[in-house]
């Protein structure tokens, strides 16, 4: 059972748009240490997955930036390892030929995709935040003979939410019956795709193959909804916790469940399958005698002076006297000043709150501070 | 391949034999310090900081550990195709085999490593102390002087001079007299163990020392004395920041103490000159409803419930509601449970402590540092007292004892 990763690291930018203006989807920082393709990379590397290439689009310096050489993940390798895949444009393009769907990223990738030598190639995407063991739907894939493994999971869905989430539905044997784009008419539980699946690479390959001959180009729509009768395409059911981010609101809510002590025993200390990031040797945080800190997720480097409640830290970050955070998620090197009062924001990388701010955003609208900003 | 300015020689052999039940299954240099990091994080640190990007290691207590941290040197960017960092190990050669048999013996059985890279200069570091420094002045320092050796100095207080070799200096920082831990110090200039000899010389005094049957090897009594009594040019280069010998139990306690503060007397979050360490992929930090966190530095991986104050926690370490921890030193991976209450304690790594227990009394009252061994499970209920040294027999004999 050999089996590659791809990952998609821009897909999905625009629904956090806040939050990726400069950088890609899979580097949005979460998780006071994380960016969201070290769940994707980790779960890869965890499941025995040691051959991985990155689909970039545009926006992907910060992501370069964070992977490195691919070490920090152990995907630094003669053989195999991580590889960035860029948008290939041959001369013969025209100026609209940078691809907008993710069957158009796969055509660019083609020759990439041939040359492997892996039976099974896993996509996965970087808006899913998850620890999942992808042998365990890899075996499955493999034990029921199916060309395509889509995991999903079942959860509550709200009428009228607009977002790209897709409804899977499967009969009682697991086989998929209908895939369903924001068809949001009703309220109750569905299985939705996490975008992890799994599929055959001889029939990724004649997927491509044939979209490119006859000009398909949305996977969902032209390949997938259309052979659903006659392809074998099978559901995995994932259990464990799971958060997809379609919104700024989903990226604080599901920020704030790692708060919760059972989401973070199921997303960070599953044994032998740790999360990992790109070191940064920050000493670890200091706390002086005047700090106060309670339900809050801190990261090594930061100095903390003042009062903490409910809020996530990320690397670095300082909290001068007598401010008062709370409800926030800070980003790598803020500074919150003398006397700052925070409630609901979210601060990007770098941003200076000056002494004595009073910034207030709500829950179901936190309020973003862009990067370098300062207040 | 072009050959090295200058590599270092790293001599972290030691068994550091004060600091008791830390080091019974590790060298000295793995000996956790300040959260995350191992104090031969430091010189390792400093010599990439610096810009030496070779660097022999000599190790020879209990290695497996220092061995398996130091690895390929990735965590500090020393994981070079040309240099980087070499594990030296004494070994067996043709017509005897020999453990290092004294600081200088080691350097002398790793000549060989030395031609090698065939550098100008040579770095000699130990891994017993936690400090900062810049390497490459010292190093341009030895340079501008033309000096055979440059021994690195730090003022320490008169009362503490005795301990240390002592150095007497002229106004130009040439060395005019040198002392080895002296009864009447004639100076507080204290060597810190850091020496840059040019290589020539060091080769030509360290065969010297070899053939000469009297020395005992070691670089402070024999081959720095008799350098300096040929008349070779020897300088001082002074340093000036925070040095700490941490050699037993209440210097390592003190540096780790020192660490804590609004403005700490040994200040880790300074990027210019930021120490590396071998990372364990561990969560960030959580910190409860009820928690109390004053005055501490609490690394990743850790989930704290209960009261922290003046004290440092590792990674890893679960800190139970109610358990109060005072002025201690935590290491990695242990596990504080209920209303258990640590007062003046080191406990080493992957220790449990039972809920109720008491360990240590307040500092103020105590007559002494309470050290707790590492993969120990203390049982619930118990009372450890101050200026003791708990193992699995301390355990048994008191557990068997109890009421």
């Amino acid at each position: 059972m050999s089996t590659a990763g791809i990952i998609f690291s821009n897909i999905h930018d625009e629904n956090i748009s806040e939050l990726t203006r400069m950088r890609t989807m899979a580097s949005v920082p979460f998780g006071c240490r994380y960016r969201f393709i070290d769940f994707a990379l980790s779960n890869m590397v965890n499941s025995e997955i040691y051959n991985v290439g990155v689909i970039t689009h545009y926006n992907y310096q910060s992501l370069m930036d964070h992977i490195g050489t691919g070490k920090d993940w152990d995907l630094s390798r003669r053989s195999g390892g991580i590889k960035i895949l860029p948008p290939f444009i041959t001369a013969y393009a025209g100026e609209h030929k940078l691809y907008t769907t993710r069957l158009e990223a796969l055509k660019g990738i083609y020759t990439y995709l041939q040359s492997l030598t892996d039976d099974y190639v896993v996509l996965c995407d970087c808006d899913v935040v998850c620890n999942i063991d992808l042998r365990d739907i890899i075996e499955y894939h493999i034990e029921i003979k199916s060309n395509l493994t889509i995991a999903v999971k079942q959860v509550y869905i709200v009428k009228n939410t607009m977002d790209d989430t897709e409804i899977i539905e499967s009969d009682e044997n697991g086989r998929i019956t209908d895939i369903l784009t924001a068809p949001f008419f009703e309220s109750g539980y569905k299985d939705i795709n996490l975008n992890i699946c799994v599929f055959t690479r001889s029939y990724l390959l004649k997927v491509i193959s044939d979209s490119i001959v006859h000009n398909h180009s949305h996977l969902s729509f032209d390949i997938l909804q259309k052979n659903i009768k006659k392809e074998r395409y099978r559901v995995y059911k994932y259990k464990g916790y799971f958060a997809r981010i379609s919104s700024i609101k989903d990226y604080f809510r599901h920020s704030m469940d790692l708060l919760n002590s059972e989401v973070r025993t199921e997303l960070f200390r599953v044994k032998n399958r740790p999360i990992y990031t790109k070191v940064r040797n920050s000493p670890p945080a200091q706390y002086t005698q005047t700090a106060k800190v309670s339900n809050s997720l801190i990261a090594d480097g930061c100095i903390i002076e003042g009062i903490v409640e409910n809020s996530i830290l990320f690397r670095g970050v300082k909290v001068n006297k007598n401010a008062y955070i709370k409800n926030s998620i800070l980003m790598q090197d803020t500074l919150c000043g003398d006397n700052v009062d925070l409630n609901c924001i979210i601060t990007d990388k770098n941003v200076v709150i000056r002494d004595g701010r009073i910034l207030s955003g709500h829950e179901t609208l936190p309020f973003v501070i862009g990067k370098n900003g300062i207040v | 391949m072009r050959n090295k300015e200058c590599i270092a020689m790293l001599l972290a052999g030691g068994q550091g034999s004060r600091l008791y039940l830390l080091t019974q299954q590790i060298a000295k240099p793995a000996v956790s310090f300040g959260g995350k990091y191992k104090i031969i994080d430091f010189p390792l640190s400093n010599c990439i900081n610096s810009g030496i990007d070779t660097v022999g290691v000599m190790t020879q207590y209990q290695p497996l550990m220092l061995n398996e941290y130091i690895g390929n040197g990735q965590p500090w960017d020393l994981d070079r195709t040309y240099g980087g960092v070499m594990i030296l190990q004494p070994y067996q050669a043709s017509k005897k085999a020999d453990w290092y048999k004294g600081t200088a013996n080691a350097i002398y059985q790793n000549l060989n490593f030395i031609d090698k890279y065939d550098p100008e200069y040579v770095l000699v570091l130990s891994g017993d102390h936690i400090y900062k420094m810049d390497y490459r002045a010292m190093l341009d320092f030895h340079i501008k002087n033309n000096s055979d050796c440059t021994i690195a100095v730090i003022k320490v207080p008169q009362e503490e001079a005795s301990r240390f070799g002592i150095l007497s200096l002229r106004p130009d920082m040439s060395i005019s007299e040198f002392q080895e831990k002296p009864k009447n110090p004639k100076s507080t200039m204290a060597s810190m163990g850091v020496y840059i000899f040019s290589k020539e010389k060091l080769k030509k005094y360290l065969i010297m020392d070899e053939e000469n049957e009297n020395s005992s090897k070691d670089f402070g009594k024999d081959v720095i004395p008799a350098m300096f009594n040929s008349g070779e040019r020897m300088f001082a280069y002074k340093f000036e920041g925070y040095w700490k010998d941490v050699g037993t139990i209440e210097s390592l306690w003190e540096a780790n103490m020192d660490l804590l503060g609004d403005k700490p007397e040994f200040n880790l979050h300074d990027s210019r000159s930021r120490i590396s360490s071998r990372n364990y992929a561990d969560p960030p930090h959580y910190v409860g409803f009820d928690a109390v966190i004053q005055n501490s530095i609490i690394t990743e991986g850790c989930e704290i419930k209960g009261t922290v104050i003046n004290s440092v926690i590792s990674e890893g370490v679960f800190v139970d509601s109610g358990a109060v921890i005072k002025d201690s030193v935590i290491m990695r991976n242990c596990i504080i449970n209920k209303n258990v209450v640590i007062n003046y304690s080191i406990i080493d790594s992957n220790t449990v402590v039972g809920s109720n227990t008491i360990i240590g009394e307040e500092k103020e009252s105590s007559s002494g540092i309470t050290l707790i061994e590492n993969h120990l499970i203390i049982p619930s209920n118990m009372k450890i007292p101050s200026d003791v040294m708990v193992d699995s027999k301390y355990i048994s004999k008191n557990t068997g004892a109890k009421e």
